[in-house]
């Protein structure tokens, strides 16, 4: 048997990491814990960071006294209607940019690229009065529609085609008279499924978790989203942890399994592209 | 060749030329290229240009309920800005915030990433602990460290106790209200860093390393000598990413400091904050805009300096947007 030999170095920095790495998931322990404690316990001194007495109890208080389910849901319409069309905008755009030259190319990729570069919060005042003047306020539409498109993504799949697809395959599904539009999406389309789930991940992540912008356009609890519930209740009124915990944990719950099962695919596309959450 | 949406446009040039299939072809793609990016162009139009230049036009005006473009201001929202008590102390809290959150969330990040880059295995374990909280929305996370920081029942405060400390009120003093919020944001942003770095880490040729240990190097001198400067490019892009996300800070400060619970004043009151506040409580449009130009002209200078790294430095591999 192999005995590696750890040097005094090694152990300093694994027990560093350990420490480290403890820190990171403490608080989501804790929210877990909290949300499963009975609402006599949250209180507890010295706290417990494993419940004696674990319930589900605020899980069905979250649901029952409060709408959670209807802003669960308005998160997940959001979100899922965002995802989709950044994917079909971002795929389409990437490949034209990466694969057609035509008038006004390079104007139109600048002028869509540079946006990325402008944070949502410094536009947000006249994007909310376009909203006053479209009626949009206050109604699912205007919730969703600064998350239809996303720069980054247009440019992460112009990206991934001019490294992945050849001109040839190109060439070659057109001398068989296939039609442009069938060509992106009978041919190139299958071919950009990898970068395209990893952007939709990122793009469902990034609707999900939106806070600021929810905040502003919607004023009646109908529209409110996951997020922006989980911040009113806490904020406007004095909750209990245990519910409020327990939203947190359902709020995390989406994000964190697909995070789990598609680990490598998020952490590697996240960084190559500059892409934040 | 112009863009030829109209049927009768599309016989007229087949006519014209009568080549056959390459023009055919040609005009197909036109069509597929501007009938695609034709709605993709206009919700770019009306959802992002459109009022990112309308924040410049608003900025120059007094708005009035309903009407951000009432009365002409010329400069005055940008004067009333530096005389503005509340936009000073939220440009240096921001400032503040941005510098210390950078610096932690570099620093720790490159320590992680570089006791990490020797071992896979094992490290893979570490690395999904350690990026957890970044993909982990900013709502819930600002929730659950609200209660860490609790005065009475907060853990933090509990840990301390063993310590002998006496319990603090995190979020209601000045002082330790933004230590508290820069404690949880490089906490929610030490695993990209770190991520980025790794990459970075992994990238440099093991022959480099070897070579410089059989030379009797020590393991600080390699990281001096060798992983660090073949990091600078990476390190100052995340540097500037980290500066820019850092002055847009909003979520957490709302979530834990603002509210009738727990509200220190203006101890925490961060640009975002300030224009939120400006724009949609009290309505004042213009003057609103006026802080919004002042953010993006922070935002535009830390782009710029990112491009001038990345266009001196050409034969790095950098990982920039």
């Amino acid at each position: 048997m192999k005995v590696k030999k750890l040097s005094v170095s090694s152990i300093c920095a694994y027990s560093l990491l350990t420490f480290g790495a403890l820190i990171m998931i403490l608080p989501f322990i804790w929210m877990l814990s909290t949300s499963l404690k009975l609402p006599e316990d949250v209180l507890s001194w010295p706290p417990e960071l494993f419940p004696k007495r674990p319930s589900l109890i605020n899980y069905v208080t979250v649901f029952t006294t409060a709408p959670f389910v209807r802003f669960f849901l308005n998160s997940a319409a959001m979100a899922t209607i965002s995802t989709i069309s950044i994917l079909l905008t971002s795929t389409l755009a990437g490949y034209i940019f990466a694969k057609f030259n035509f008038p006004l190319k390079n104007f139109l990729f600048i002028l869509i690229l540079s946006t990325a570069m402008v944070p949502f919060e410094t536009y947000m005042i006249p994007l909310y009065l376009r909203m006053v003047d479209f009626h949009w306020v206050n109604r699912f539409i205007g919730l969703v529609s600064p998350y239809l498109v996303m720069s980054y993504g247009i440019f992460f799949m112009r990206q991934n085609v001019i490294s992945t697809i050849p001109d040839e395959l190109m060439d070659a599904a057109r001398i068989d008279g296939i039609s442009e539009f069938g060509l992106f999406w009978r041919i190139i389309l299958p071919l950009m499924s990898g970068a395209a789930g990893a952007l939709a991940i990122f793009s469902f992540m990034q609707t999900w978790a939106a806070f600021i912008w929810p905040l502003i356009i919607t004023s009646s609890r109908k529209l409110w989203t996951m997020e922006l519930g989980l911040g009113m209740f806490q904020y406007r009124f004095t909750v209990d942890l245990g519910p409020i915990n327990a939203g947190s944990i359902i709020s995390i719950l989406p994000v964190l399994l697909v995070f789990l099962f598609m680990r490598r695919h998020i952490m590697s596309s996240m960084t190559l592209t500059g892409m934040k959450a | 060749m112009k863009p030829l949406l109209f049927p009768k446009a599309e016989e007229r040039v087949k006519k014209i030329s009568k080549a056959g299939k390459m023009n055919k072809t040609t005009l197909q793609k036109y069509i597929f290229v501007y009938v695609s990016l034709l709605p993709i162009v206009i919700i770019y139009s009306f959802l992002r240009i459109a009022p990112i230049v309308e924040n410049f036009i608003y900025s120059f005006f007094n708005s009035g309920i309903g009407n951000p473009l009432k009365s002409f201001a010329g400069f005055q929202n940008y004067i009333d800005l530096f005389n503005d008590r509340l936009f000073l102390i939220s440009f240096r809290n921001t400032t503040y915030f941005a510098v210390f959150v950078t610096f932690f969330g570099v620093v720790i990040a490159v320590l992680v990433a570089l006791m990490l880059s020797g071992n896979s295995k094992s490290g893979a374990i570490y690395e999904t602990l350690f990026f957890l909280p970044v993909i982990t929305p900013m709502v819930p996370v600002a929730v659950v460290w609200k209660w860490i920081y609790d005065p009475t029942y907060g853990l933090l405060n509990y840990a301390l106790s063993w310590f002998g400390i006496d319990p603090v009120a995190w979020l209601v003093y000045p002082n330790t209200a933004m230590i508290a919020i820069i404690i949880m944001s490089v906490w929610k942003l030490i695993g990209y860093n770190m991520i980025i770095f790794l990459v970075g880490i992994r990238d440099i040729p093991l022959s480099y390393i070897e070579a410089a240990r059989i030379d009797g190097a020590s393991k600080f001198q390699i990281f001096k000598n060798i992983t660090l400067p073949l990091l600078r490019p990476i390190m100052l892009f995340v540097v500037v990413i980290s500066t820019i996300n850092s002055y847009n800070v909003f979520t957490q400060v709302f979530i834990m400091t603002s509210g009738p619970q727990g509200a220190p004043g203006n101890a925490v009151r961060t640009l975002v904050f300030d224009i939120y506040e400006n724009g949609f409580r009290y309505f004042k449009t213009g003057y609103a805009a006026s802080e919004a130009v002042m953010l993006f002209l922070i935002i535009l200078f830390f782009t710029f300096v990112q491009f001038g790294i990345a266009s001196k430095e050409p034969k790095q591999r950098s990982v920039s947007i």
